[in-house]
């Protein structure tokens, strides 16, 4: 009789568990439309992980960068860890998340969250943070950027946080209910489209050009962990025209990575000599490269990379070498149906 | 630390495993050191205030009862030689004194509210008599349950002073009932007699109680997460811009305002109430049902019970059997004044209630005239029970008529609606245009054009509020019927009383209007 | 008590107050009769009810009244 109520009670739990995990995954954003840079962070667990370059950074990490460039110009193989407005306290917790399942070789990091110092916004916070795996990292990453309307507990069941979706859930939802689609390519954002950069405006002038001592406080933890490491890191700042690179910035950015023996490349700076052009590799008038500019500046970007860091080409590795042929089935497939889609609109 | 919070609910449960692991003796020090850890989250500052309330309710209480052992010591010793004058004498001394220990005690416990609750209104009266710009730089924040604790020690002192009990010596104790968590945050208002022997005892642990308690937390988080908190959007869009918002909107906003309130304070009840029946404790009722009400009385016989008691007993009571007033009575009547004899009492206890209640509500004038409304309809309706009885002996059926019964049950809610537009806009005059709007201005449209779709809140909302709604209706009149739901299923087999409590949990997670999603729930992707 | 009984029947003609026991509980007597009453009864009688004899067990009959005014005057 104990036995059987036991059993009764366990099979409740069980019954309440399952539909709790169910309707929490159901009205969990599914970032399968328009917003999938929300998939990033993720994508990342499902890879091979023997990297030799891993990414971090924000939007100028994962919309710059085409490392299906890199693989098949100097057979480097590298993966982009970034994430829409990834703070500079955020790409730290990330690396620390990366170095849990691996050692690459060479981190690079997109400076501009350093001193562009955004506040952190909920959105952005979840795009990066509820794509991550449970750990320690996240725990800490999620402490360190929540705003003041947020808790903890909304992270740990996210199901509290989304829990109003109920009422407008869509189809995406049913469909991505237990996976989703890829859509990244080794965290690269592909978009195909172009809009030309026009009336870039100038930076306005700011009050204080000092980059704040705790944001820098951030980028010399970055640097300690790959240190102790044993990781090269190489500090970027992509050729974005805005968000605005001030010279003041650029030259604190400078001096540090001097100071500490870091190479630090300004490719914003260097764009000519990358070969782009702002009329055609860009699809949002300057802000972010599209895959044309992106691949240009990936085989610029590459051949500095093989220079300072002195990376093998590894094409020789056939199991490798195959998984990357997969990688480049997907990478043109993608850039066929934006074609198509572009054209079909025109 | 708000009721419906997550620390809420974590501090809570924590406290309900400690409690039951703790021995019996000791789980009223527990209480007392959870309930001044919740005063301290809601605001270190704040407990100085309670303490000191606590303090000199403590030093009265001793002082009373020192007083009362002292004459009972005398009158032991001096047996013999006192007669009944002497002692009565004697009593008559003795009780002065105590008077002056109640009053002095009375006045600095409602001296603090007073200072920090009513000092703003009385400066910026004050000032805008003298033409001064109000620029209020008198505001201290309110601690947290300042007045419950208040009117519940006061309550403690005048049935000390009265002999119904005697004094609590242990001061530690003493404080754990003007402390009590969860009780404080918003009643109900419990008297020391009973309260005390719940607190005080040991409470085994109680499967069915503490099951029933934590189903009727369940419950109040439903009125208060999908009910109340998802009106409150609408209601917001109403009061906000009553320029725009007249006449039916008006009306809607009245509606409105009339389901949050009840279903904010009585689901924060339900969660006081069932979180202290969880612990093995006992707490009075505070709501039955009011809008089932069938008069303006009778109403008050159901709404903030509590409070209205306590009212009745240490101010209405009080007041209209004071001798002087029962004097004053009869003098009256001797002078051939009949029907004013009969009335004064009543008149002046009641009006001095009413208006001790408005300002209790809120240091503010739309308070004041709500409460002298109340007291004056209340002394109408009396005044009018003998054409009622007219009425009634005309058409003998028209009491057991149900039709009948509707009709005073609808008419009870709106006007009781109607007075609460003085809370709602918070503001006499724009309540008073409010209401003027709402007879000229008056358009049915608005219910079927889609208007109330621009309130803030979208078909979906008007769905889950309806269906909400229907669902704390018909338990209601079930209750009304002296049904009790949660024994009725509680008798279900296993199986359906899972179903039926997890789906109810349900409901409050998904359907609760709480979090960080809840009004920002799009999720807006700016280009960066 | 024949005086009391005029009094209350005056008030409540359709109330049988010599054996109704429950007047408290049952929301016959509300708070405005339980004032009109003493002060009839002060008014009649001469006895004071103070307030805090107004508990339920002292109004809750008729003889239960009876028995507080006969206390009350034994104490004057």
């Amino acid at each position: 009789m104990r036995a059987k109520k036991w059993l009764a009670v366990g099979v409740a739990a069980l019954f309440i568990l399952a539909t709790l995990w169910l309707l929490q995954r159901l009205v969990m954003p599914k970032y399968m439309g328009d917003v999938v840079e929300g998939n990033f962070m993720a994508e990342y667990y499902d890879t091979e992980k023997d990297h030799d370059v891993i990414f971090i950074g924000d939007c100028e990490v994962y919309e710059n960068f085409s490392p299906q460039v890199l693989w098949d110009e100097y057979g480097i193989n590298s993966y982009i860890r970034g994430s829409a407005q990834q703070l500079a306290s955020q790409s730290y917790y990330v690396l620390e998340d990366t170095l849990r399942y691996e050692k690459p070789d060479v981190v690079v990091f997109s400076v501009l969250a350093v001193p562009y110092n955004e506040p952190a916004k909920e959105s952005y916070n979840r795009m990066t943070l509820d794509g991550m795996r449970w750990s320690k990292t996240k725990w800490d990453a999620i402490q360190t950027s929540m705003t003041e309307e947020e808790q903890l507990l909304e992270y740990i069941f996210p199901l509290l946080r989304y829990h109003s979706r109920i009422t407008e859930l869509t189809k995406d939802d049913f469909t991505y209910l237990f996976g989703r689609d890829l859509v990244s390519h080794n965290g690269y954002y592909m978009r195909v489209d172009a809009r030309p950069a026009e009336n870039v405006p100038d930076g306005r002038p700011l009050a204080d050009y000092t980059i704040d001592a705790g944001q820098m406080e951030w980028l010399e933890k970055i640097r300690l962990l790959c240190e102790e490491n044993g990781i090269k890191l190489v500090l970027v700042k992509a050729p974005s025209l805005y968000p605005y690179w001030y010279d003041e910035w650029e030259e604190q950015i400078a001096a540090y990575a001097e100071s500490h023996g870091l190479p630090y490349i300004n490719l914003l700076a260097l764009k000519d000599a990358a070969g782009l052009d702002y009329r055609t590799d860009t699809y949002d008038g300057g802000l972010h490269l599209n895959l044309a500019g992106a691949e240009k500046l990936s085989r610029y970007f590459g051949a500095y990379l093989r220079e300072t860091c002195g990376l093998a080409d590894r094409r020789a590795e056939s199991a490798l070498a195959a998984r990357w042929e997969e990688n480049a089935r997907w990478y043109d497939e993608d850039r066929i149906r934006q074609e198509y889609e572009i054209a079909a609109g025109e | 630390m708000s009721i419906t919070s997550y620390y809420f609910l974590l501090f809570a449960g924590a406290l309900l495993i400690l409690y039951y692991l703790t021995p019996k003796k000791a789980q009223w020090i527990l209480l007392l050191a959870a309930s001044y850890a919740f005063y301290a989250f809601s605001g270190i500052r704040y407990l100085g205030y309670i303490l000191a309330t606590t303090l000199c309710t403590y030093v009265a209480s001793r002082k009373m009862g020192g007083l009362k052992d002292y004459q009972e010591a005398f009158f032991r010793e001096n047996k013999d030689i006192l007669d009944r004058e002497d002692k009565k004498l004697y009593k008559a001394s003795v009780k002065k004194r105590q008077r002056a220990w109640l009053i002095l005690a009375l006045v600095f416990n409602f001296g603090i509210l007073a200072v920090i609750k009513y000092g703003n209104f009385v400066v910026s009266n004050i000032s805008a008599l003298f033409g001064a710009p109000n620029d209020a730089f008198f505001r201290l924040a309110l601690p947290l349950g300042i007045s419950f604790y208040t009117f519940q020690t006061t309550g403690y002192l005048i049935d000390l002073y009265r002999g119904e009990y005697r004094e609590e010596k242990n001061f530690f104790r003493l404080s754990l009932f003007v402390s009590f968590f969860p009780q404080l945050i918003q009643g109900p208002i419990s008297r020391f007699g009973a309260l005390s022997k719940e607190l005080y005892a040991g409470h085994d642990f109680d499967g069915r109680q503490v099951a029933f308690g934590l189903q009727r937390m369940l419950y109040g988080f439903f009125k208060k997460l999908v009910i109340a908190d998802r009106i409150m959007a609408g209601l917001a869009t109403i009061s906000g811009d009553p320029a725009t918002y007249t006449g039916t909107y008006a009306f809607v906003g009245m509606i409105f305002y009339a389901i949050d309130l009840y279903m904010d304070f009585s689901g924060g009840i339900d969660i006081v109430i069932g979180f202290s029946q969880a612990l093995g404790i006992t707490l009075p009722e505070n709501f039955k049902r009011p809008y089932f009400a069938v008069s303006l009385k009778d109403y008050w016989h159901r709404w903030h019970i509590t409070l209205c008691n306590w009212f009745k007993d240490y101010v209405f009571y009080p007041i209209s059997t004071s001798p002087k007033l029962l004097a004053r009575a009869k003098k009256l009547k001797t002078a051939g004044h009949a029907g004013l004899a009969r009335r004064i009492t009543v008149y002046i206890g009641n009006l001095a209630v009413w208006l001790f209640t408005g300002i209790w509500h809120g240091a503010a004038w739309n308070f004041i005239i709500w409460g002298l409304l109340n007291g004056g309809f209340l002394l109408l309706s009396q005044e009018m029970e003998p054409l009622y009885r007219k009425l009634y002996a005309r058409f003998p059926k028209l009491p057991e008529s149900r039709v009948f019964h509707i009709v005073r049950v609808v008419r009870t809610f709106l006007f009781v609606s109607l007075l609460c537009m003085f809370d709602y806009y918070a503001n006499a005059s724009v309540t008073l245009h409010a209401m003027a709007g709402m007879v000229t201005e008056f358009d049915l449209a608005v219910f079927f054009n889609g208007s109330l779709l621009s309130l803030g809140l979208s078909a979906v909302d008007y769905g889950i509020l309806l269906l909400s709604l229907c669902l704390v209706f018909f338990i209601s009149l079930q209750q009304e019927r002296g049904i009790s739901v949660r024994e009725k299923i509680a008798a279900q087999a296993g199986p359906v009383r899972v179903l039926v409590w997890y789906g109810l949990f349900l409901c409050v997670l998904l359907f609760g209007a709480y979090g960080i999603g809840y009004d920002a729930s799009q999720f807006i992707y700016n280009q960066f | 008590m024949d005086t009391l009984l005029e009094i209350l029947n005056e008030m409540h003609p359709d109330v049988d107050f010599e054996t109704c026991d429950t007047l408290i509980d049952d929301e016959i007597l509300d708070s405005f009769d339980i004032v009109s009453l003493i002060a009839e009864i002060s008014n009649q009688m001469d006895v004071t009810i103070s307030a805090k004899d107004i508990i339920p067990e002292n109004f809750n009959s008729a003889q239960a009244l009876w028995e507080l005014i006969e206390r009350l005057e034994d104490e004057e």
